[in-house]
């Protein structure tokens, strides 16, 4: 509908200039659009192209040798993956609680929901580096969990936060409000109405933001560099420094000369990953947003 | 009607994670402020800007904290990256509204999503690996300001792009279908009707950009080549405030480590200005 109203602008009889200005404009927004949609392309062929002859099974289970040069990324891996689970085994509880808050306890805003809104504003604006300072001297120092998995997890769960509690307290808001009447007419507690009823109706919607902060949590580097550390061997415990994927790509590039093949590798499995896992919630999201149009004409 | 024990269990425990949520920003705050109170009562913030260089581990008395070339190397390539950003990003949004044919739409809209989901880690290896080159063979030595504009160009873009695009969409429809039957050509309806409305939610996307450009470490640690001095050409190689931090807090100690939290400090202080600015956008925008 829309590009049809824009179309209706097109005219034939006008003067040169106006037709060249609109012609250059035409030029500029595809021109636009090529240069993003050809920089996405050239970005993944290139991955793909330094990255795919050296990733095989081998490289996904051999632990990394020789400081990465040679090896796999075996217990990088498992190090990503204990970090992202302490992430989210405090961020989703703390998340979940908090969207609800400030979806169905404080409908209308009082004040301490405007308060908590306006400190995740700012949470959600604090660069990633700083959260790298605060976690290293809050979780690794104060709290004396040193480098370590403990630590960089711990980290990262305040980062993801705002973007785990936008994306909930959007999928409940997006539960017709006929549901929690018909919980209410039921005479249901608090506790039924969001376990069996909220909770269920906007599943989709809570695994779609789960999976954004996944994406957020495995693309974050700088913020671990200080609080999970560097090592690269097999972690012990929570409390051993583990090297996340991204952290193992940026020292790879920058610190071992002769790392680059196996930093196009990794850096080709975190892309991976990431695709898989930003599409899905693409996915999901566009599911509900179809299902929710679906339901209103109905 | 009564309220069961286990509800209001239930509401407490929701409203404690509600309090620890928020209270996470000021734990924030509270944990840089303490790292920077020594290096603010000894130095004081006048030597930040007027030592004579950056010379940190040699102590309080012997060595030297001048942020300033720094602070120029953020400000450089945050004002470089938006300056191209910001035209790429509306006219992409412009593209994905008025022109892109219906079946293009979605699957660049797609794109732009997944562009803004890669880590900044693989865009500062890509720039490494492809842009720097490139610069290089132009005028070396590769590593520079331009590597880290252009690196941080294509960060922001799709964050800038998005929400740019969710601006245009706010537009009433009937607005458009009133240019469209005054005759207007494509071109003015964009200066005359679309930009007029939708100029705050364009600022609050442009604002946000600028946020995560001063904020960004890894691309511009890996691809602007990090030498401690005032920038005199764009193929110059630059160190911002964020590269600083990451390349020094692993071993600094004492003052100089005190110094990192104070420029920690300063990004903050940056940000907050600018939460300050989108916050009275948004508003500027619910009211038109």
């Amino acid at each position: 509908m829309r590009e049809n109203a824009m179309n209706l602008c097109l005219e034939e009889r006008r003067p040169l200039g106006v037709r060249l200005a609109d012609i250059a404009l035409t030029a500029f927004a595809w021109g636009a659009a090529l240069l993003i949609a050809g920089g996405f392309i050239w970005l993944l062929t290139d991955m793909i192209a330094g990255g795919a002859r050296n990733l095989d099974l081998a490289f996904l289970t051999e632990a990394p040798a020789r400081s990465g040069r040679s090896g796999g990324i075996s217990t990088i891996l498992v190090s990503t993956l204990l970090i992202l689970g302490v992430c989210l085994s405090v961020s989703v509880p703390l998340g979940l609680g908090t969207a609800i808050v400030l979806s169905e306890l404080s409908r209308g805003g009082d004040r301490s929901s405007r308060w908590i809104r306006a400190s995740l504003d700012v949470l959600a604006g604090v660069p990633s580096i700083v959260f790298g300072l605060f976690g290293n001297a809050f979780f690794a120092v104060a709290l004396g969990m040193g480098f370590s998995i403990l630590s960089g997890g711990l980290t990262l769960a305040c980062m993801v936060l705002p973007l785990l509690i936008r994306s909930i307290e959007l999928s409940l808001s997006a539960v017709p409000d006929d549901y929690r009447r018909a919980s209410a007419a039921l005479d249901l507690s608090l506790f039924g109405t969001v376990t069996r009823v909220l909770l269920p109706a906007a599943t989709p919607g809570l695994v779609a933001g789960l999976l954004l902060a996944i994406g957020r949590a495995m693309a974050e580097t700088a913020a671990l560099i200080f609080t999970s550390g560097y090592v690269d061997r097999m972690p012990g415990s929570l409390l051993d420094s583990g090297r996340a994927l991204s952290i193992h790509i940026y020292d790879l590039a920058m610190n071992v000369p002769g790392g680059e093949t196996n930093a196009y590798a990794s850096a080709l499995v975190l892309v991976l990953m990431l695709l898989a896992i930003n599409a899905s919630a693409a996915w999901l999201v566009d599911r509900i947003v179809r299902g929710g149009r679906a339901g209103r004409t109905v | 009607m009564a309220v069961s024990v286990r509800d209001r269990v239930f509401a407490g425990a929701l409203r404690l994670t509600g309090a620890a949520a928020s209270t996470i920003v000021l734990l924030v705050v509270l944990y840089l402020c303490l790292g920077a109170i020594p290096a603010l009562s000894e130095l004081g913030i006048r030597r930040f800007f007027t030592d004579s260089g950056w010379f940190p581990s040699a102590g309080a008395r012997d060595g030297a904290f001048n942020l300033t070339a720094m602070l120029a190397g953020t400000v450089a390539t945050t004002i470089g990256a938006v300056a191209l950003t910001a035209p790429l990003g509306v006219l992409s949004a412009i593209f994905s509204r008025f022109y892109a044919p219906a079946s293009l739409r979605r699957p660049y809209q797609r794109i732009v999503e997944l562009l803004a989901g890669i880590p900044s880690v693989v865009y500062g290896f890509w720039g490494l690996v492809c842009l720097v080159p490139l610069i290089r063979e132009l005028a070396p030595p590769g590593p520079s300001l331009l590597a880290g504009i252009l690196i941080l160009t294509i960060m922001i873009l799709p964050t800038v792009a998005l929400l740019a695009d969710a601006a245009l969409e706010a537009i009433p429809l009937s607005q458009l279908e009133g240019a469209a039957a005054l005759g207007l050509t494509r071109l003015t309806t964009l200066r005359d009707v679309v930009f007029p409305a939708a100029r705050a939610g364009l600022g609050i996307a442009v604002v946000l950009g600028t946020m995560r450009a001063i904020g960004e470490t890894m691309a511009v640690l890996m691809v602007c080549g990090n030498v401690v001095r005032m920038p005199d050409s764009v193929f110059a190689p630059v160190r911002t405030l964020t590269a600083n931090i990451a390349l020094e807090l692993g071993y600094a100690t004492a003052e100089h480590r005190s110094v990192l939290f104070v420029s920690g400090v300063m990004l903050m202080l940056i940000v907050l200005a600018l939460v300050a600015v989108q916050e009275r956008l948004r508003r500027r925008a619910a009211l038109a």
